[in-house]
């Protein structure tokens, strides 16, 4: 066999390494339900729920917690089956919280709260306005 | 309405559009031309198409321009991202903020590169050009703006407001122009938002030219001259490339409060990854005269790194990264569109090269251990590798899609971690590189065989060990995988550092690879130390809790500080002086409760400013605020007898809702000392005053107050209040009292009016103190007054504080790369200016 073939076989395998290791590691989407089953299995990884933000009928987000010093909060995030968990986060609240359509909360459950530890948002406005302000005409 | 503008700008866009598939034609025709009038005809003509498609796409730059410069919210893209205070450097960033915007960005930079190859490319211009051509094509279609059989193509930046939005008002008034647009991101009010995406995107385009160059040699079966003139340009590339990449980790670094300049989000791999693979093909390509082997791997290389580049905007734009990325664009309903021009460049690039293989001569012989092709290609593997370790994990959402096509339920999620996920596997790879960047360049410029190889390698090797052990020691590592990286990462710049000198004593023309290579190394070192040995230095000794509801990582890694008052970090003793503002003319800041904001952007001055007691500013002027969105921290470190004050900041951008902290940062040669502001008090939060307390006291004499001595100066008859005058029968009466301040004395001023018979008491408030002082009663039998005093909690923030080591390096590693960079870059280009002379370009 050529010093190059072994060369290409040891490149290879590394690559294919590379894919199931990716598949290993990688995280997944779930509900809160299964979240919560995962954990109540004693299942501790870190999964991802997507998310929105609970609103009243007006369109006004409900639920939002901040601690005193405003170093940690928590909301209500209703997940895609419709189903409604607080999300603790100890971290100030993210700047362009507010604004997002779509919350990813990266965590698990802890003695029955779901604590996140990353979040993510999806604005759809973080760089395209979507409504307009006419209160100075 | 200024409809005019938009409508040019539009025709323009179709204008750059058609002219640039008429270019595209024209070159297609003069290469498929066999005769050579024709060729020239054909030539010519596609050339003033493509001058009018470059004049013309200039022209929807400067209609886009205009009408951000201008204000004109009526139409959306002025609207989205602009507004009214946005400075002129801000506007430009708002140019480029959408993706129409960045696209334009693309396009123009392409247009100048375009005639720059036009104006040095004789043999090369018509194949080159062609490619180019349809490439710009490409790029406009993004942003046409036109339905075509019910498809849309392209989002156009000239679109107005109401078509854009589905907005009430515009059914009842069609002619609403918006008072002001939304303004900027705060984010991405930087300086180094400004220069940031130019150089990127110059970066993005500068792939497409030896992208060209490969195309258009397997095109005319010039298999291997096509690599000449494509190595300065793929050098250019990979250097404006990696500046580009930097400069956003360094933006990162000093603005956003994630606490690095590099946190391995999506966007930020997406552009990681052609890099790498860049760089891996200008190692083969400078390897392929002793080798088809390089070749082959050129050929696709330099094509990956443009076709990654089109696969990375795919990712970002097409908003398949939405729930895993912090900064990815929205979706525009364009994805589709990105998806057949990803394939179609990527099918037609595979059919061709399968075309052009068998014409590529295999080499017989195996590619010795001690040859230099040996060791370049283990290095453009490993960068391969490394790239492909990044770009699989960040293309999960797209393996999910395709996994769905097939009816495949898949929920994969990236990694939870990005940055421990990330570094564990690139970490090896920084390792083998500067193992092999090191040891490579001694069989580049040496014929090696073993014993050679022992000669040549004694000195460094010892070298390398006696400076390692020393770091070690010094620097205190005791992690074996970091003891690996400083290892290699120090063999690195002393074996080119060796080869540096050897050169300097021949020809310094040929030294840019070592230099880049010392580079790199510093960068591997400045990355290690600044990542791996960041300490938290605002740790909570107090024993106190900030909050029972924290938990314990928050409440030990950050530090609270009230106004005034001095507290310990570590050797440094911080004290929080109060929040400031910047104001145009004053070179430092003002005390926040020293003005009075009376508009978004200006204030008056309640007392008299001055610095070096030259009074610049007096009581009642006006003055325009500085980035009138952002308030100042200050807070004084002292260690020893050395002081000095920094400024993290918060902007707060009530339009968009949004509370931006950014840090501040204190450069010292060994670390950098980087300290943000957690959290501060709402400022709207309403103030809660403690019961008032009484106090009699007399003129001058001393009482103390929220634990501040003060003093009663002053009690006399005044006629106007606030530039009120009184009526004839009113009395108003003003106590001036003195509160010695730790760092200076404050005045209260508050009085005690009487008005149709009635007494009135209006209080004063010491922000800075946390105190309100009112005049209660006067008693002149006893020549005593009474003031009443509330006192509030003092302001204060919650910080943290870090110490990143070595951080320089990395920064210096950056520069001393770019110039290797420039040198090897002058170098190609003279030598293939010196073939295009001799007439050997063709």
């Amino acid at each position: 066999m050529k010093k190059s073939h072994i060369f290409g076989i040891v490149v290879i395998a590394v690559a294919i390494m590379v894919i199931i290791s990716t598949a290993g590691d990688a995280s997944t989407y779930v509900g809160f339900a299964e979240a919560k089953s995962m954990a109540e299995e004693g299942d501790n990884t870190k999964i991802h729920v997507v998310g929105q933000l609970k609103k009243n009928p007006q369109g006004e987000i409900m639920g939002i917690e901040t601690a005193p010093n405003q170093l940690a909060f928590s909301f209500l995030l209703v997940d895609n089956n419709n189903i409604e968990q607080r999300v603790y986060f100890n971290e100030p609240m993210p700047t362009d919280f507010l604004r997002s359509e779509q919350v990813v909360v990266v965590g698990n459950y802890q003695n029955g709260n779901f604590l996140a530890s990353k979040i993510l948002m999806k604005c759809p406005s973080k760089y395209q306005e979507e409504t307009i302000e006419v209160s100075d005409v | 309405m200024h409809y005019f503008i938009g409508t040019l700008g539009h025709f323009l866009i179709i204008t750059a559009f058609v002219s640039a598939l008429a270019a595209a034609y024209g070159y297609f025709q003069s290469v498929n031309s066999q005769d050579l009038e024709d060729k020239e005809y054909w030539k010519k003509l596609a050339r003033w198409n493509f001058i009018g498609h470059g004049v013309a796409a200039i022209g929807v730059v400067a209609c886009l321009y205009i009408i951000i410069n201008q204000g004109y919210f009526e139409y959306h893209y002025a609207y989205s991202h602009s507004s009214k205070v946005l400075p002129f450097y801000y506007q430009v960033s708002a140019f480029w903020e959408g993706q129409e915007g960045s696209f334009l960005l693309w396009i123009f930079w392409d247009v100048l590169l375009g005639f720059v190859l036009i104006k040095t490319n004789k043999y090369w211009e018509a194949p080159v050009m062609a490619i180019f051509a349809v490439v710009q094509a490409f790029l406009l279609s993004m942003i046409l703006g036109v339905v075509l059989f019910n498809i849309k193509i392209g989002s156009s930046p000239f679109i107005l407001l109401r078509d854009a939005m589905d907005a009430p008002i515009f059914q009842s008034n069609p002619d609403f122009v918006p008072e002001d647009g939304s303004g900027l991101n705060p984010l991405l009010q930087n300086y180094w938002m400004v220069i940031h995406p130019p150089t990127l995107f110059l970066g993005f385009a500068t792939t497409l030219i030896p992208f060209a160059y490969c195309i258009a040699g397997l095109w005319l079966g010039r298999f291997k001259e096509w690599i000449r003139p494509a190595l300065p340009w793929s050098l250019f590339s990979a250097v404006v490339l990696g500046v580009g990449i930097l400069m956003g980790g360094y933006w990162a670094y000093e603005t956003l409060n994630f606490g690095g300049y590099w946190n391995w989000d999506p966007v930020e791999n997406a552009v990681y990854v052609p890099w790498l693979v860049l760089i891996a093909a200008i190692h083969t390509m400078i390897a392929f005269k002793k080798s088809t082997t390089a070749l082959k791997l050129s050929i696709i290389l330099a094509t990956a790194a443009f076709l990654l580049i089109v696969y990375s905007t795919f990712l970002t734009r097409s908003g398949i990264l939405g729930d895993s990325s912090v900064h990815s664009f929205t979706d525009l309903g364009l994805s589709g569109q990105l998806l057949i021009y990803l394939l179609a460049f990527l099918v037609g690039t595979i059919i061709l090269i399968i075309k052009s293989w068998k014409h590529l001569a295999s080499d017989e012989k195996e590619v010795s251990t001690y040859s230099r092709e040996f060791w370049i290609f283990m290095g453009a593997t490993v960068l391969c590798l490394m790239g492909f370790q990044v770009i699989i994990p960040t293309s999960i959402p797209v393996w999910n899609a395709i996994l769905e096509l097939v009816g495949i339920e898949s929920n994969m999620a990236p990694p939870v971690d990005q940055v421990e996920y990330y570094t564990q596997y690139q970490m090896w790879g920084g390792v083998l590189i500067a193992l092999l960047s090191g040891t490579g360049q001694f069989f580049w410029w040496n014929k090696m065989d073993k014993s050679k190889l022992k000669d040549a390698l004694l000195i460094p090797l010892v070298l390398t060990l006696i400076l390692t052990g020393a770091a070690i020691i010094w620097l205190e590592v005791q992690n074996i995988t970091y003891i690996l990286i400083l290892t290699t990462g120090i063999y690195s710049i002393v074996a080119n550092g060796k080869i540096l000198l050897d050169r300097w004593k021949t020809n310094i023309n040929l030294s840019g690879g070592a230099i880049a290579h010392i580079g790199i190394a510093m960068m591997l070192l400045g990355i290690l130390f600044s990542s791996g040995y960041s300490k938290i230095v605002s740790l909570n000794k107090t024993g106190l809790v900030w909050s029972k509801e924290f938990p314990d990582e928050v409440n030990q890694k950050n530090l609270l500080l009230f106004q005034n008052e001095n507290r310990q970090m570590g050797e440094y003793s911080l004290n929080y002086k109060g929040t400031r503002k910047r104001v145009e003319g004053y070179d430092g800041y003002i005390n926040i409760h020293d003005l009075r904001q009376i508009s978004e952007t200006e204030a008056v001055a309640i007392i008299d400013i001055t610095k070096e007691s030259k009074t610049l500013y007096q009581r009642g002027d006006t003055l325009t605020l500085v980035t009138p969105e952002t308030s100042y921290f200050e807070i004084a470190y002292q260690k020893g007898d050395q002081s000095f004050n920094l400024y993290p900041t918060v902007q707060i951008n009530e339009k968009m809702n949004m509370t931006v902290f950014s840090p501040d940062i204190k450069r010292k040669a060994g670390f950098d000392l980087y300290t943000h502001v957690r959290t501060f008090p709402d400022p709207d939060q309403e103030t809660q005053w403690s019961e008032m307390e009484e106090i009699t006291t007399q003129l001058n004499a001393d009482f103390f107050v929220n634990d501040f001595v003060a003093r009663l100066e002053n009690v006399e008859r005044v006629l106007d209040i606030n530039g009120v005058n009184l009526g004839e029968n009113d009395v108003a009466v003003k106590a001036t009292i003195r509160i010695q301040g730790s760092d200076r004395d404050y005045i209260a001023e508050p009085y005690y009016i009487i008005q149709n018979n009635q007494a009135g008491l209006l209080a004063d408030v010491v922000e800075d103190l946390g105190v309100k002082m009112t005049l209660i009663q006067i008693d002149p039998r006893s020549n005593s007054f009474t003031l009443g005093v509330n006192e509030t909690q003092k302001d204060w923030v919650i910080l943290e504080a870090v110490e990143k080591p070595m951080i320089n390096v990395l920064w210096i590693g950056t520069l001393i790369m770019v110039i290797g960079f420039i040198i090897a870059i002058s170098r190609r280009y003279s030598e293939f200016v010196k073939m295009k002379s001799k007439g050997q370009e063709l």
